[in-house]
Order: C-alpha cells, then structure tokens, then sequence
C-alpha cells in the first residue's frame, strides 16, 4: 500500500513538474512574441558560430543563434544543446527550451511508435511556434496512421491561427472546426472574443462562431456516447452478477447474500494466478495469465459455492429469509479472511492486449478492458442460453424450476441439481470478479458495492426469466450513468430505488413474472 | 386497530395479568432500575460490586439498542415480515436529536459561532430551514417519534400495498438503508456527511460530561425500554397480535379470511419506525455522536441479528439479543478487534443453522429437559405438561 501511495505522490509530482515546465515554456514563447524584432543580418552562418555564440555572445546573439538552429533543425545537435543548457544561465536557458523541444519532437515525430508520434504532434501544437511549420508539413506527407495524421493536422491549423495573413488564419479556423479540435477550444474561443468587435475581422470572427459550434455540438455527442458505453459496462458486469443470483434464487428460492463475496473470490483468485506466473513462468509468458485466470476463478468461486451448498445451504430448504442472512454471515467471514489473508489493497495487471483503447472517432475512446467486459458479458449469456435450452443439465433444470415435486417423482436428482446450480450461480459471479480486476482494484469489499445493485436488477427483472434480468441489468446501468451527470451518484441511486418501488407498484412481480396460478410463491 | 390496543392498555391493574407478565418482568425491571443505580452511586469505587459510570453508560447504550430490538421482533419476530432497513429509522431519532443536541452547544464549539461547527467548516452561512424548530425540545420529542413513523408510513403503504414480501421486502429494505446511508455521508444535506453529529455539551441544560447527567439518561433509557416492552406486550395479546402471528404463519389464509394483511404489516412496521426513532433518540446523549456508519446496510442487518440470537418472537429474547451480542462485542473488540468480524459471521451461522430460537429457545429447551428429568423421578403417571409439548 504504502509503495502504491509512493507512486502516486511521484506522479502528482511529475504532473506538477510538467505542468511547471509547460508554464515556463509558455512564459518564454509570450516573450518571445513580444520582443518580436527583425532578424539581424549579422547572425551566425554556421552551426559552429552559432554555438560559440550562444555560449559567449549576448543576448540578441543568444536569440539570433537560437534562430538559426532552429530554421537548420539538426537533430544531431540536441545532446550538445541539452550540455549547453545545462551550464548557461537561467535567461538563457528559457531562449534554449523551446529549441530543444522542437529539436525532440522532431525524433519522437520519426518514431516506429505512432502513439510517440502523435504525442509529439500534439506537443507541436499546443507550443504553436511558427517554425516548427515546415517540420509538420514534411511529417504529414509521410505519415500513414489515421490519428497522427489527424494531430498533425490539428497542430498545424493551430499554428496557422498564430500567422499574419487574415486568410489563412481564416481556413486554419475552418479546417479546425471540420477537425472538431477539443485543443482548439479555448484559442478559438480566445480569438472570438478578440476579434468579435472589430469590423475588419469580421470574416475571422464568423468563421471562429462556426467553428466553435460545430465543436461543441461535436463534443455533446462524443460525450453521450462515452456515457453510454460506460453505462453498457457497468450494465454486463451487473448482468453477469445478476444472473447468477437470479438462477439460484429462481431454482433455490435462495438469496445469496454471500454473491457479492463470490465475486471477490474470482478477483482474488485472478490476482493469485497473477502472482504465480510472475513468479513461475518465463516473462514472455506473463500476458497468457489472464486466459487461465478466467476459468480459474469461475471455478474458484464455483468450489467454494458448492461446498457451501452442501455444508449449510441445503439444509435450509424453503427458509429463503434464514439463508439470506446466514449467507451474509459467511460473507462477513469471507471478507474477513481475504483481508487478513491479503491485505488491503491488491491490484491486477491486464495484460498487455486489453491496455490502451481504440479511438473509435475524435473524443471518442474505447479502452479495450470495457470492450471486453461486455464481449464476456455477451458469451456467458449466450453460454447460459445454450446451458439451459440446449442440454439436458439445462431442461431438468428448467423442470425444477417449474415444479420441484413433480420433476423429482420422474426421477430427477433435484440435490444435486441444486448444488451444481448453485456452484454454477458462484461461478458467474467469480468471473464477474475476474472482469472487473481489469477495470478496479481487488478488495476485500470490491463484491459489496455490487450487490444491492444486483439485488435490485433481480427484483426488477422478476424470477425465472433471464429476458428480465437482462433488460433490468441495462435499464437499471445505462439509467445509473445517464443519471450521474444531472443528479450526481448518490441521488441518481436514490432516484433509481424510488423508480423501482413505484414501478413495483405496477407490476408487483417484476418486468417479466412466471406465469403460473399460485397464490403463494 | 389503534383501538385494539388501546383496549389493552384501559383494562386497568388487571391489565399486567391479562398481558401474562410473568416475575421475570419485575425482577429484571428491579435490577436495571434501583439495584444498578444503587451499586453505582452509593457503593465505593474499589468494592467489587460497584458498577462504574462506565458500564453504566455502556448498559444505556444496550438498552437502547433493546428498544429497537423490540421492534424488529414485533415485525420479523411475530409477523413474519424482515426488514433490514431498521437502521434508517435509527438514524431518524437519532440525527433529530442530534440536532437538538448540536443547536444546544450554542457558542461553545471550537469556531465559537452560534452555528454548528461543521457547517462553519462547510462554510454554510445561516442554519438550514429544517434545523431551525430543533431550538425547541417539545418539537424534537414528537420529531423523534414523528419522522421515523411518517417515514415508514409512506415506504410501507407503497411496498406492502404493492405486495413486497419475503426476501423481497428484505431486499428493498437494504437498498432503502443503502441510499439513506449515501444521502447522510453527503456534505451539502447539512447533516454532519461522514464525520456526523458530534461534541455536544449538554441536553435540557444539564452538562452531558456528568455522571449523573449519564445516570438520569440510563435510568430513563430504562423506563422507556419496559413502556415499549408493554406496549408490544399490548399489541401482541391483542385480537390485532394474533392477526399479526396469523399473517406471519400463513399471509393468503389471513387474506382468504377476509382480514387485509397489509394494513396490519403496515401497523406494525410504523410502530417498529417509532421504536427504533425512540432508541436513536436515546443512544445519542449517551454514545456522544451518530455517524452515517453506525446506521448502514452491515448495521442494520446486524440488529436483525441480535433479535435471532435472543430468540424470536419472544420480546424478552430480542433484549437479551441486543444486549448480549453487544455486550459482547464491546468484549472482544477491546481485546481482539480483528476476529470480531469473524464472530460476528459465525453467529449469522450458528443461530440460524442450529438455535433457530435463540438464547431464550435454548433454555426452554432445557427447562422441559429438567422438568422431564423431574417427572421420571418422581415418576408421576400423569404427564407434565412440557412432555405434552
């Protein structure tokens, strides 16, 4: 834990740095900009000379130097550059800096990476120094890559917005407003409000109001799409959760309030299968871990179910509000153990293919660790179709389901089925757990922030039909998200339990109830 | 149904027989109010049966704790009905006095302002409208009784009349006290968010920091404790008592009987809300402080299990519940905080897998054995009537 809080103060610490760096650089450009003045003829004419005089000349041979190298750009000269800038005073040094990035943007922007590329083009353009111009534009005609082209272009236009011309600061506004630049926001915005009054900028100004809207309607949508695709993950893990509990409880009549611990179970037992690679397997074998963890803690958390089916649930047959709190208690015990067995806090490594996301299109991200919780979300319910219409476990399990006495006189083993149904009811939700080791941290208590809501999902959804627990996971999820913005988590959780129990109201039984003719069920 | 009871309570002196107390009743009653006091104040601290200020105030806490027991067995107990959002209306009592409590430190807290401190510290500028009748004391008596009721009124009429039972109502309940626990944490609801009301000073202008101060409180905590103790005793010899243990055997007979289960599940669910506003009430002044993590999901489940561990439907064993599992946590949480949990855990097992009928099932279990063992030694033809059980 403490090594865990170690790195995040080094990274407050980076960021803090960055952002210092970022202020001076900036400083340094807004003075460059105002000691504007005509290049002096007598600068240097070579690269020698020029760096005698960065080192010896002064001030106004500091900068024509520096003007130099930069229409020159040799990559060669950074290592001598950085040495200098390591000697010189600290005047010196703010004139050195934005040379120097240019100088190693120019490496990153030829790097195999393209997410090195990209980088540097988006530090190009935030810096917006008119000579890094003809770099971009030669970066550009070779670059291939869909999204580092797209940042070059970004860059460029936004350092175009800086050129005397009216038009081309004209088609650099409309190219940015075709781009949808978030980065160019807060320029466009800026050159709005200088230009809005003066009536031989009107062409700018009109041009900036157009671009801004078409930005900003851009964004609207990129981000009711990312709440949508957060809210759909959020709904297949409590689709995977929910479904295991509501097959036990529509087999069983039996609430698992141990559920939420099961889920825990298959995170751990993620983290362990973790931990034995990294200590038994060779390091290229590390990223392979994740394809055992998944079955590994479906059938983690399944053991453990069925042993508890067969040591104590079974005997409280037909007692659903018994069951319901000895499984709390075997909850609380399980925690316990976890905590004291593994500490606090544990993390898991996704492996190397689930980090990072596809950028679908501009402001829209898709991490591959979401994507792959709902493509899990989509197979276990797919497999859990095919398990009960598909194979004869499946359709005794259905007769039970049915009705208990009868499929028993036919000669079904309605024990046993329970406990396999209920090992299986675990199981699902160990993988739940193993799924989200890849989005949060491994708790102890991670199952507990998961089970009310699943509770809820089961009960709006109604017993015995899986249609229902799935439309209540994403209707229950996707309102979950969409609420959080407006009313903020906690009340958009109120809100939601004040929808279920007026909705209640109308269909007592949940969204799709088991046809029958029981009084008492 | 008010009328029922009511009945009840006009029969009179007659009245404690018609309600069957039996000495128990009296002798616990003795004990808790005269011999405890007796032995806390006028005993010197070094005999070994002085009761310390300490204990003293630690017992106000369990009996407190009782009452609201009490109210979960009227409602789970006899009625068959579990709600695991008891805590909820806990909190209700509890944070209305609270905040007569927080408005009676006045200027005395650490900003000297006449508002609470954390609302100096959340920069709130004048007293939010809902604290303001908590200035009187009359107010806050009904409000302490009032909230919770009226509370529990509305949620009860929806889920009952919508047909929530069993596991399901259980279930509604937790999340019920799930999202009042996420509002009470909350900075901008003005009610303390996770640190809570706390640093009172004193309460109808006696200092709270007194021993005596303590003693009145556990003495009234007391009172009230054997008031709720009738009153359901009331309840439950009452014509509605057996509807009520009717619904919990057997809901759709009671309804083919013509009788309208909801309404009396919503009868008693309202006066377990009272009783368990009334014992936050009276746990306040005591422990000194209530924060949203005394009335969570883990806590509110755990006070049904006070209830089972006693034995339900008995109200005697529900106060023997919260009084012994609590007394025992305070045990072993001093000494071995890190195995609570797992005792705690274990209790949720051994009783509902092996003393279904708790504490008070088990020694009528061994009163029959005795009065058996008896029988066969005098050896009797006629059969007791334990064997006839």
């Amino acid at each position: 834990m403490n090594n865990y809080k170690s790195i995040q103060q080094t990274c407050w610490i980076v960021t803090f740095f960055a952002f210092f760096l970022l202020g001076i650089g900036g400083a340094s450009l807004v003075q460059a900009a105002e000691n504007k003045e005509p290049v002096t003829i007598e600068g240097p004419t070579t690269i020698e000379q020029a760096f005698e005089n960065l080192t010896t000349g002064d001030r106004s041979d500091k900068k024509a130097a520096i003007h130099f190298l930069m229409q020159h750009r040799d990559v060669s000269l950074l290592p001598k550059l950085e040495e200098i800038r390591l000697d010189v005073d600290r005047r010196t040094r703010r004139l050195l800096t934005p040379l120097i990035k240019l100088l190693s943007n120019q490496i990153n922007l030829a790097s195999p990476n393209s997410d090195v590329r990209r980088g540097a083009a988006r530090d190009i353009g935030l810096r917006g120094s008119q000579d890094a111009l003809p770099l971009l534009e030669e970066a550009l005609a070779k670059e291939s890559a869909k999204w580092v082209r797209y940042e070059m272009e970004e860059a460029i236009s936004l350092i175009r917005l800086e050129a005397e011309d009216q038009s081309i600061r004209v088609a650099a506004i409309q190219k940015l407003g075709e781009l949808r630049s978030a980065n160019a926001l807060p320029v466009l915005t800026e050159i709005l409000q200088a230009t809005n009054n003066e009536p031989d900028q009107q062409a700018i100004s009109n041009a900036a109001t157009e671009a801004i809207d078409h930005i900003e309607s851009w964004q609207t949508f990129a981000h009711a799409v990312e709440t949508t695709l957060r809210g759909i993950s959020l709904s297949s893990v409590l689709l995977i959760m929910a479904m295991g509990l509501a097959i036990v409880f529509g087999l069983m009549g039996v609430i698992n309030m141990a559920h939420g611990e099961m889920m825990m179970v298959g995170g751990y037992a993620t983290f362990v299968i973790q931990e034995l690679f990294r200590a038994y397997m060779p390091e290229s074998m590390f990223d392979y871990y994740y394809a055992i963890a998944i079955p590994g803690s479906f059938l983690a958390a399944g053991l453990i179910g069925y042993i508890l089916e067969v040591t104590l649930i079974r005997f409280l047959y037909g007692r659903p509000l018994e069951t319901l709190l000895l499984t709390w208690g075997v909850g609380l015990i399980m925690i316990q153990s976890a905590r004291i067995t593994f500490g606090d806090l544990t993390s898991v490594q996704a492996p190397a293919l689930l980090r990072g996301s596809a950028q679908v299109a501009v402001g829209i991200q898709l991490p591959y660790n979401r994507i792959f919780v709902v493509i899990l979300a989509i197979v276990a319910v797919i497999g859990i179709y095919w398990i009960l219409f598909r194979t004869p476990a499946g359709l005794r399990v259905r007769a039970v389901m049915q009705n208990r006495e009868m499929s028993s006189c036919l000669g079904i083993p309605t024990r046993k089925l329970d406990s396999l149904t209920f090992a299986f009811g675990s199981g699902m939700a160990g993988l739940a757990g193993s799924a989200l080791t890849l989005i949060g941290n491994v708790e102890p208590e991670m199952g507990r922030q998961y089970i009310v809501d699943s509770f809820m999902v089961v009960v709006t959804g109604g017993v015995g039909k899986l249609a229902g627990t799935i439309s209540a996971a994403f209707g229950l999820g996707m309102l979950n998200k969409y609420l959080e913005p407006f009313a903020g988590a906690v009340y958009g959780k109120v809100f939601i339990l004040l929808l279920i129990i007026l909705f209640l109201q109308y269909r007592p039984a949940g969204l799709f109830a088991m046809k029958g003719r029981y009084a008492d069920s | 149904m008010a009328n029922e009871t009511l009945k009840g309570q006009t029969m009179g002196t007659g009245m404690l027989k018609h309600l069957g107390l039996g000495p128990g009743f009296f002798i616990c009653g003795l004990f808790l109010l005269v011999v405890f006091p007796i032995l806390n104040t006028l005993l010197p601290e070094t005999s070994i049966f002085h009761i310390s200020d300490f204990t003293i105030n630690l017992f106000g806490k369990y009996l407190a704790y009782a009452i609201l027991a009490i109210g979960i067995d009227l409602i789970w107990g006899y009625t068959g009905v579990l709600s695991l959002g008891q805590g909820v209306f806990f909190a209700l009592g509890a944070y209305s006095m609270g905040m007569y409590l927080m408005l009676g430190i006045g200027t005395e807290g650490v900003y000297e302002s006449a508002l609470p401190d954390f609302m100096v510290w959340n920069q709130v500028k004048e007293l939010p409208l809902f604290w303001r009748p908590y200035h009187s004391f009359a107010f806050t008596v009904i409000a302490v009784f009032l909230v919770p009721m009226i509370f529990a009124t509305a949620f009860g009429f929806l889920a009952f009349r919508s047909r929530i039972r069993g596991v399901y109502f259980a279930i509604i309940t937790q999340a019920l006290v799930f999202s009042a626990w996420l509002v009470f944490n909350r900075n901008e609801t003005n009610l303390g968010g996770t640190n809570g009301l706390t640093d009172f000073k004193q309460i109808f202008g006696f200092r709270l920091g007194d021993p005596s101060t303590q003693l009145a409180l556990y003495m009234l905590t007391v009172v009230f404790l054997g008031i709720a103790y009738l009153l359901c005793r009331a309840i439950i010899q009452s014509r509605v008592g057996r509807v009520l243990i009717a619904i919990r055997d057997g809901e759709q007979r009671v309804l083919f009987s013509g009788y309208n289960p909801p309404n009396y599940k919503l009868f008693v669910f309202v006066v377990a809300a009272g009783l368990a506003g009334l014992a936050g009430a009276l746990y306040v002044p005591q422990v000194g402080i209530i924060t949203p993590s005394q009335i969570g999901v883990l806590p509110s489940i755990e006070m049904a299990i006070w209830v089972a561990v006693g034995g339900r439907g008995t109200l005697a064993g529900a106060v023997v519940g919260a009084v012994g599992v609590n007394w025992f946590r305070s045990q072993l949480t001093g000494s071995v905080p890190d195995l609570w949990p797992f005792f705690m855990g274990g209790l949720f097992v051994l009783v509902v897998m092996f003393f279904p009928d708790g504490l008070i099932g088990i020694l009528k279990q061994m009163k029959a054995k005795v009065s058996a063992w008896r029988q066969s030694k005098s050896s009797t033809i006629e059969p007791s009537e334990a064997q006839i059980r």
